[in-house]
């Protein structure tokens, strides 16, 4: 099944200043009752974004006016805890489209890939570089180029290159599925059976 | 020879297809699935108009979302049952076995995979839950997956994975009394910071650790994922065959003396290699209770909170938010301070040597006044184990009630909800903010330290309670 293609994005940027942002944060327990995958961008860092009253904090910086874009720029250890993938579906349905750390909790990075939700690891002192940049002037443009695997300010100039596994960056450029591909292979997996568990 | 670690072997003959430059596609031989992180990959399935692949290969269960007390009746949060019922509904449709509620063998998942004997050594296993790390204690692979790799098993039993590099952890000396196989992973934890393992599997070996029974060595590899790593894994030896040998049923496939063959070779060589090893001394492991908002915020229960000064790193900014939203000041000894409740459970510790030493501890003394507590039983089989041994009748005598099983208070879907600025001292995984309910204020342990808070009222050290 098709999905989102994805590779050069330029946007403003989100700051979120926070190490060891975890997924209970990201998306809280009692909101993983749903069964499907839509709305759950209402509910991204709820207990963040709102009080008991279901009133908007205003000293979270999501709620800062000032701040919008695609991109959310997060401390180091983005996405820890939980393996809901809900966490990334919260993410992406709020109109994230990109997560900037110095580091990722593994099983929110390959949910985030599993659903076209691009991770970017850049070093510490870029990161934190980047995040007073965009605190000092919010409007701020972040080019991600994915084929060529550098995120840019083009304002100032300065770049970095980032990972990303081979295969994950062809599926995101061109929006393809994983279990398209495995499908694919029915016949491998059928032999291999065979042959293991004869 | 050799050269080879136990997860090597396990990982190289499950490989189906290495994909240049990316992940192997991985024969997955079970999943466990949950109502949580399924619904969504059935309704995948639907959409693609194909079925489950091996539905033989697959077990369900309801855990997260429902009540712990009159489970005979309805559900009444209306989420949940709805989220339960389509978890029934997918299973019949797609012909999986599901134990729901009230059925004699449901529980909480990783608690049932390895007492119904699902669960076996050298297995690849997976399920849309982090905590599928429990099952490596029995020499498996098993790690937690999000619901778009749900989709992916149960459509072709295979999963597209990069293969993790390898640590190894090995735990010298031997526990003191009163120290406990929890206290051993959360001592661990502090040691080396919530992403200390990221990106890698961890093999735990040692005299500590193979002194533990099945049950603690579950409680091990359960937290693994609490340090980032992708899963924990404990070779299996003569502990793990004599549980097998006494589990009182396992599915009909079980041929004891073929598998028993098999397993007996499931060890890393002499001269394998990790990426990365690490050493501790057992000796010097004392109770541990957490003070922060990450489970590797913790200190000996006689210990003082730090001061940001000696804090690793300069993350001085969320320190000093965790401590604000626990109400603790760096510095402060937490033995004596007062505690609202005790939860005993989850898939960490609620299995019948947690329920046996809460039970030992609270025997002919009584639940302190000012505690509300959670005795929750990881499965039907612990509770009716539990009942048959009488510790339903030692705890009703100190004033404890054993209720029915589920997640519970872990995570707090359903109603046992800690409320907002109270302290609760639980034997479960994770102390982040608002886990156990918005604003709730989890102290993780094991079960000797809850015990011991809910008869004094207090944060205490449970070596008070031991002779």
């Amino acid at each position: 099944m098709p999905k989102e293609k994805l590779n050069i994005l330029e946007s403003r940027c989100v700051p979120l200043p926070l190490e060891n942002v975890d997924t209970d944060q990201i998306i809280p327990a009692r909101f993983l009752s749903a069964t499907s995958r839509e709305g759950f961008g209402e509910n991204l860092f709820r207990d963040w974004r709102y009080d008991k009253s279901g009133n908007l904090k205003q000293d979270f910086i999501l709620n800062d006016p000032s701040y919008s874009g695609k991109i959310l720029v997060a401390g180091l250890n983005f996405g820890c805890g939980s393996s809901r993938e809900h966490a990334v579906w919260a993410v992406y349905d709020y109109g994230f489209r990109a997560v900037v750390s110095s580091f990722f909790a593994d099983i929110f990075k390959n949910n985030a890939l599993n659903n076209g939700l691009l991770p970017v690891v850049v070093p510490e002192k870029f990161l934190q570089n980047l995040l007073s940049m965009i605190q000092k002037n919010p409007g701020t443009i972040v080019r991600i180029d994915v084929e060529n695997q550098t995120i840019s300010v083009p304002a100032t100039g300065q770049s970095h290159f980032f990972e990303i596994n081979p295969y994950k960056k062809e599926c995101l450029i061109k929006g393809l599925d994983d279990i398209d591909y495995l499908l694919g292979l029915k016949d491998l997996i059928a032999s291999f059976e065979s042959e293991k568990y004869r | 020879m050799g050269k080879k670690t136990l997860f090597d072997k396990i990982w190289d003959s499950h490989v189906v297809k290495s994909i240049e430059g990316g992940p192997d596609v991985l024969y997955i031989d079970q999943q466990y699935i949950h109502e949580v992180t399924s619904p969504q990959a059935f309704n995948g399935l639907r959409v693609r108009g194909i079925p489950v692949f091996r539905p033989g290969r697959t077990l369900a269960t309801a855990d997260h979302n429902i009540p712990t007390i009159d489970q005979d009746k309805e559900i009444r949060d209306e989420l949940s049952r709805n989220q339960v019922n389509t978890l029934a509904e997918n299973c019949k449709a797609f012909g999986i076995q599901y134990f729901g509620l009230n059925h004699h063998k449901n529980g909480i998942v990783h608690v049932i995979g390895p007492e119904l004997g699902y669960t076996r050594p050298g297995m690849t296993i997976v399920c849309g839950d982090s905590h599928t790390s429990t099952h490596g204690a029995f020499g498996a692979i098993a790690f937690g997956i999000g619901t778009s790799e749900v989709e992916m098993v149960l459509a072709t039993q295979c999963i597209l994975q990069p293969k993790p590099k390898k640590m190894r952890i090995t735990i010298n000396g031997s526990l003191k009394k009163g120290v406990t196989a929890k206290d051993v992973i959360m001592y661990i934890i502090s040691q080396i910071s919530t992403s200390g393992a990221t990106g890698y599997f961890v093999e735990y070996t040692g005299p500590v650790i193979t002194g533990l029974s099945m049950e603690g060595r579950m409680t091990i590899c359960n937290m693994s994922i609490e340090m980032g790593a992708r899963g924990g894994l404990i070779a299996p030896d003569e502990v793990t065959f004599r549980y097998f040998k006494e589990l009182p049923s396992v599915p009909e496939d079980f041929d004891w003396n073929s598998l028993i063959l098999k397993w007996k070779e499931l060890r890393s060589d002499q001269d394998a290699e990790f990426d990365r090893e690490l050493a501790f001394n057992g000796d010097l492991i004392k109770p541990m209770i957490t003070f922060g908002t990450n489970p590797g915020m913790g200190i000996a229960i006689d210990d003082s909170i730090p001061v940001p000064e000696d804090v690793a790193g300069d993350d001085n900014a969320s320190f000093n938010k965790a401590l604000a939203y626990m109400g603790f000041i760096p510095g402060m000894k937490l033995e004596g301070h007062p505690v609202d409740y005790v939860f005993l459970g989850s898939c960490t510790n609620g299995r019948i040597e947690d329920l046996r030493a809460f039970a030992k501890i609270v025997k002919g003394r009584k639940k302190a006044p000012n505690i509300t507590a959670l005795i929750v039983p990881g499965s039907k089989a612990v509770e009716r184990q539990a009942i048959a041994e009488g510790i339903d009748k030692i705890l009703n005598n100190a004033g404890f009630e054993l209720r029915q099983p589920g997640c519970s208070s872990c995570l707090a879907m359903n109603d046992d909800k800690i409320p907002a600025g109270k302290y609760a001292v639980s034997t479960s995984n994770r102390n982040f903010e608002g886990r156990q309910g918005p604003g709730a204020r989890t102290l993780l342990a094991s079960p000797l330290t809850a015990a011991a808070a809910a008869i004094t009222g207090k944060i205490t050290d449970p070596r008070e309670f031991i002779d």
